[in-house]
């Protein structure tokens, strides 16, 4: 290339200087970026902000609950003020918040205590109900509303917060003591949020509704009451009046964090030594393995932290990548189990057949996770679409994104042709089919902040599929087991239409007694194709009251669908009164299930 | 379809002689019934039924035996010359899936037979298909879908009660003319074949000796013919006057009562048959059935086969021997092929050296030929100049 002149052309162009160009660079805030860039966080539009909106706060009240201890009883209200304007209040009964940490972690972003632990939790980052109101604020101007109490002496406090997002800082409005809201908290503690934003109410697919319903199938152990904004009352009951365990701490594994991370986690250590670092601030490395991590990077235990830098970094991270190190803890994880899973999805889902399985926890990227999947099947699911899966990561429902998500996937890659179910290529099976697919983790791999999409990771794929099939497999000796019982009683239906013939000939031949012989022959036809009910299934097994299956405690047959009502096309379409009292009805039937094997 | 008959008739085996017992009423209805006999179908029927209530009460598999009625359980009666049934028999089932719905139309139609033979009627196979037709209560299910249905148990209901159909009162359509120098007795009525216009006498479907008699025969011979078209040439040609003989005729293959009406010419009034049939497979076959008798009704056989009856033509030599134009030929298609070949290894046909060439001979020309195709030399060419012809050289495969 020739290195003489310049092009004379560029002179046309304002040229900036370096000191020129220093005057507009400056800090950009948190709260700055996320506001021009909701759609990150689930904003982008007027009815997936209200859903997300909704969502978050949820999420935090679960969480909330669960960690103190409380079974969560959740109330909603969705207030239309205007055509595309909307009063978000959700209240909770858990512990409260005391009034000083009240405008940071609703007015700030990125506060939270979930993000710098690993814990399973539904909320991950403490961007969530900061970024609501922040979209609240920005939509109509209006602040939000915080009411807590944190004991049945203590006064309830209300808070009126708006955000200074250049600042990522909340400013108080007001605050107040409220005595007369104490009837708003029952159990004498909760917290109650009130956003006023832009929405838009639609019923169907990824709405509001479908998310609460989701959410009660994962959380079988709360009561949500939803109060629509047509001011309908829907009531999700409780189905099982046990909390899950609380999910333990855990440290980070060594083999789950990056160069980048291993350098943070030095500087910010309280250790001095290398050693103690290893062997305190990870999880499954002891003095030994220290010792031989820090060999494998030339360095000893008693090497200061002071002195390892960005090379010695490096070092330490190779040797970690070589050295063998045990799999992390799995007991941080609670999944639903699969009696509870059993019970949501019989409690929101009109199908006949129900299968859960809970697989072995197992570890991608050194985060420990657990997968647990569950079928409904028939009764009154829709029986010409192609199957739904409900997707949940640490029991939150996602709605969005599904053809992204490493579940679907898992669902298409799963071969279901095999278990008697129509399966277009490389896409999910269709038939009257629920899915549900439940991923705990401490650490849910998000494709994105709006928590929207699991990320593709081979390990968690292979977990999920494996569920899968398991779940397949029930299924696939229930239907087996229908169509023969359906070929049997066609069989016998057919004896007895000719019966009655053949008696009344032969009362008319030999003067036979017609109503004797009929009685004789169909007991003969009863018994025969008695007989065959009784013949081995496919698997060698006597099928016999419910056969294999009757003894699989994760599996539920129902009976009797008679009292099921028609479905509308879309799985959880209509929500009326009327559905949730025979769903209920129907979950006293033979509820034989039992937390899945391990 | 078939008509209602006024006649009522029951047969015995030819042997009988004292049996016909015709009564003629007055103007009223004629009818001839045979109690005897009657009584003995009634009991078949009820020996039946009522071994299929027993075992009902006992809780045991409801089942009755039908003989088996194919090729695999037939035999060739290499001295009596005729296809005989075999012992092999299949069980029907009322708890078999497949047997079920035919078990009871077995039941329907027995039940249907000793209703005609209480009321001492006949009725057509049509007519049985209609009486045991009804929607089974409860159901939508009719328990006849069409006659072939109830034709088919019939057959069965036949051979299981050992009862042949004109005992069961039942009668086919109606198929088959003759004329020549015969009078007969049908029914009462005397008939002069030699006096049937151009249409001929229609031979009826049950020829039994108690309802059919002969009377006045000066005929030499029979001929029989395959189709009403070739019937219908001879009759305007008169030739049964000048040859002296009687002509039948059976639509193609012919039915029972044709067969039956020419076993009894040939035994009883001795006259010998022949047969004049086209040049193809289905043409050697309808000889087959008058000669050896046919594989479904194989249990008739010795009451209809004529061992005896002659092939006059159209042999495949006649293509070269009568110098036919080639528009007369006829290609074979793959199905006459296999059915030629199928028909050449038939026992009875098997040990025959002069069958074997014709049907070795038919397969090399590659074409059949019909009757018919003389007419392309005169339009009386068959009966003036063939079957003249034939008969004086007495070239006939036998």
């Amino acid at each position: 290339m020739p290195k003489t002149k310049t092009p004379s052309k560029k002179k046309t162009r304002s040229s900036a200087t370096a000191e020129t160009m220093a005057a507009s660079q400056r800090d950009i805030s948190v709260s700055e970026f996320f506001a021009k860039n909701r759609h990150l966080l689930g904003f982008d539009n007027p009815r997936k902000a209200m859903l997300t909106a909704i969502k978050e706060a949820v999420d935090n009240a679960l969480d909330a609950c669960e960690e103190g201890g409380i079974l969560p009883h959740i109330y909603i209200r969705v207030l239309q003020i205007n055509e595309s304007r909307f009063k978000l209040t959700i209240r909770d009964n858990g512990p409260g918040i005391v009034r000083a940490q009240i405008e940071n972690i609703f007015g700030k972003l990125l506060y939270g205590s979930k993000f710098h632990r690993l814990k399973m939790s539904r909320g991950q980052q403490g961007i969530g109900i900061s970024a609501a109101g922040m979209y609240g604020l920005m939509t109509t101007g209006k602040p939000l509303i915080i009411i807590s109490k944190i004991g049945k002496r203590k006064p309830a406090h209300e808070v009126v917060l708006k955000m200074d997002t250049s600042k990522n800082r909340p400013t108080v409005i007001s605050d107040s003591e409220h005595p007369e809201d104490d009837a708003l908290f029952e159990d004498g503690h909760g917290t109650q949020v009130t956003i006023e934003l832009e929405g838009k109410y639609q019923k169907g697919r990824q709405s509001i509704d479908e998310y609460l319903e989701q959410t009660a199938i994962a959380n079988p152990h709360a009561r949500i009451t939803y109060v629509t904004p047509t001011n309908e009352t829907l009531e999700f009951p409780r189905a099982i009046e046990e909390l899950p365990e609380e999910p333990k701490e855990i440290k980070p594994h060594p083999k789950g964090i990056e160069l980048g991370t291993l350098i943070q986690m030095i500087e910010r250590t309280e250790q001095r030594q290398l050693g103690g670092f290893l062997a305190k601030d990870f999880c499954r490395v002891g003095a030994t393995k220290a010792r031989e991590i820090c060999k494998g990077a030339g360095m000893t235990g008693q090497t200061w932290i002071k002195t390892v830098g960005h090379a010695e970094a490096e070092k330490l991270y190779e040797s970690i990548q070589k050295t063998r190190i045990i799999a992390p803890n799995t007991d941080c994880l609670v999944p639903i189990g699969s009696k509870a899973l059993l019970a949501g999805l019989l409690k929101e889902v009109k199908a006949e057949f129900f299968a859960a399985s809970t697989r072995p926890p197992n570890v991608y990227r050194g985060n420990p996770f657990q997968i647990e999947v569950a079928i409904g099947f028939g009764g009154g699911l829709g029986r010409d679409d192609s199957a739904k899966v409900l997707r949940f990561a640490n029991r939150v429902p996602l709605l969005y994104s599904q053809s992204s998500c490493c579940s679907f996937k898992a669902v298409a890659e799963t071969s279901w042709k095999n278990y008697g179910l129509t399966q277009p290529k490389n896409s999910i099976p269709s038939g009257p089919l629920v899915v549900m697919i439940h991923m705990v983790s401490v650490w849910v791999p998000f494709t994105s902040e709006s928590k929207e999409a699991i990320a593709d990771y081979d390990e968690i794929r292979k977990e999920m599929k494996l569920a899968l099939q398991e779940c397949g497999r029930k299924l696939g000796t229930y239907l087996r087991r229908r169509k023969r019982m359906a070929r049997e009683s066609e069989r016998r239906s057919v004896f007895e239409r000719y019966i009655g013939e053949i008696s009344r000939c032969c009362n008319s031949i030999v003067g036979a007694d017609t109503d004797k012989l009929y009685k004789a022959l169909l007991k003969q036809a009863k018994q025969r194709t008695d007989e065959a009910d009784a013949h081995l299934d496919d698997e060698g097994q006597v099928v016999d009251n419910g056969g294999s299956l009757g003894s699989d405690e994760g599996v539920i047959i129902v009976d009797e669908l008679q009292d099921i009502p028609d479905q509308d096309d879309t799985l959880f379409g209509k929500t009326t009164k009327n559905k949730r009292k025979t769903t209920k009805k129907r979950t006293k039937k033979k509820t034989t299930s039992r937390r899945g094997k391990k | 379809m078939a008509k209602k008959k006024t006649s009522k008739k029951t047969t015995k085996k030819k042997t009988s002689k004292k049996v016909p017992v015709i009564k003629l009423g007055k103007k009223t209805v004629k009818r001839i019934v045979d109690k005897k006999r009657d009584a003995a179908t009634v009991k078949k029927i009820e020996t039946l039924t009522s071994s299929i209530v027993k075992k009902s009460l006992a809780q045991k598999e409801p089942t009755f035996e039908i003989p088996t009625r194919s090729v695999s359980n037939m035999k060739y009666n290499k001295k009596k010359r005729i296809l005989e049934m075999g012992s092999n028999t299949q069980t029907r089932s009322l708890f078999n899936l497949g047997q079920s719905r035919k078990f009871m139309q077995s039941l329907l139609l027995a039940k249907g037979c000793k209703d005609l033979i209480a009321a001492e009627k006949t009725l057509s196979l049509r007519g049985m298909y209609y009486m045991g037709l009804h929607t089974i209560p409860g159901t939508k299910e009719k328990t006849f879908n069409d006659q072939g249905e109830s034709d088919g148990i019939l057959e069965d209901l036949e051979v299981s009660l050992d009862g042949l159909r004109e005992e069961l009162h039942i009668f086919a359509k109606k198929r088959g003319t003759m004329v020549g120098n015969i009078t007969v007795v049908d029914n009462g009525d005397e008939i002069n074949c030699r006096k049937m216009g151009s249409g001929g006498y229609a031979i009826p479907s049950i020829c039994e000796p108690n309802v059919m008699q002969f009377k006045n025969c000066d005929a030499d011979f029979i001929l029989h013919v395959e189709k009403d078209t070739v019937w219908g040439r001879f009759n305007e040609d008169r030739f049964w006057e000048t040859h002296n003989c009687i002509l039948t005729e059976g639509s193609g293959q012919p039915p029972r009562g044709v067969r039956r009406m020419l076993h009894r010419m040939h035994k009883e009034l001795k006259l010998p048959v022949y047969c004049l049939l086209d040049c193809d497979p289905w043409g050697h076959y309808i000889y087959s059935v008058i000669k050896q008798g046919s594989i479904n009704l194989a249990f008739e056989s010795e009451r209809m086969a004529i061992p005896d009856a002659k092939f006059m033509g159209i042999r495949s030599k006649d293509y070269d021997r009568l110098d036919l134009s080639d528009d007369v030929k006829i290609e074979l298609n793959d199905r006459d092929i296999t059915r030629a070949k199928q028909i050449a290894a038939y026992p009875w046909f098997e040990g025959k050296r002069e069958w074997q060439r014709e049907i070795k001979m038919m397969l090399n020309n590659g074409f059949k030929m019909e009757v018919e195709s003389l007419i392309t030399k005169d339009i009386s060419y068959v009966t003036e100049e063939y079957v003249p012809q034939r008969l004086k050289e007495g070239d006939f495969l036998d």
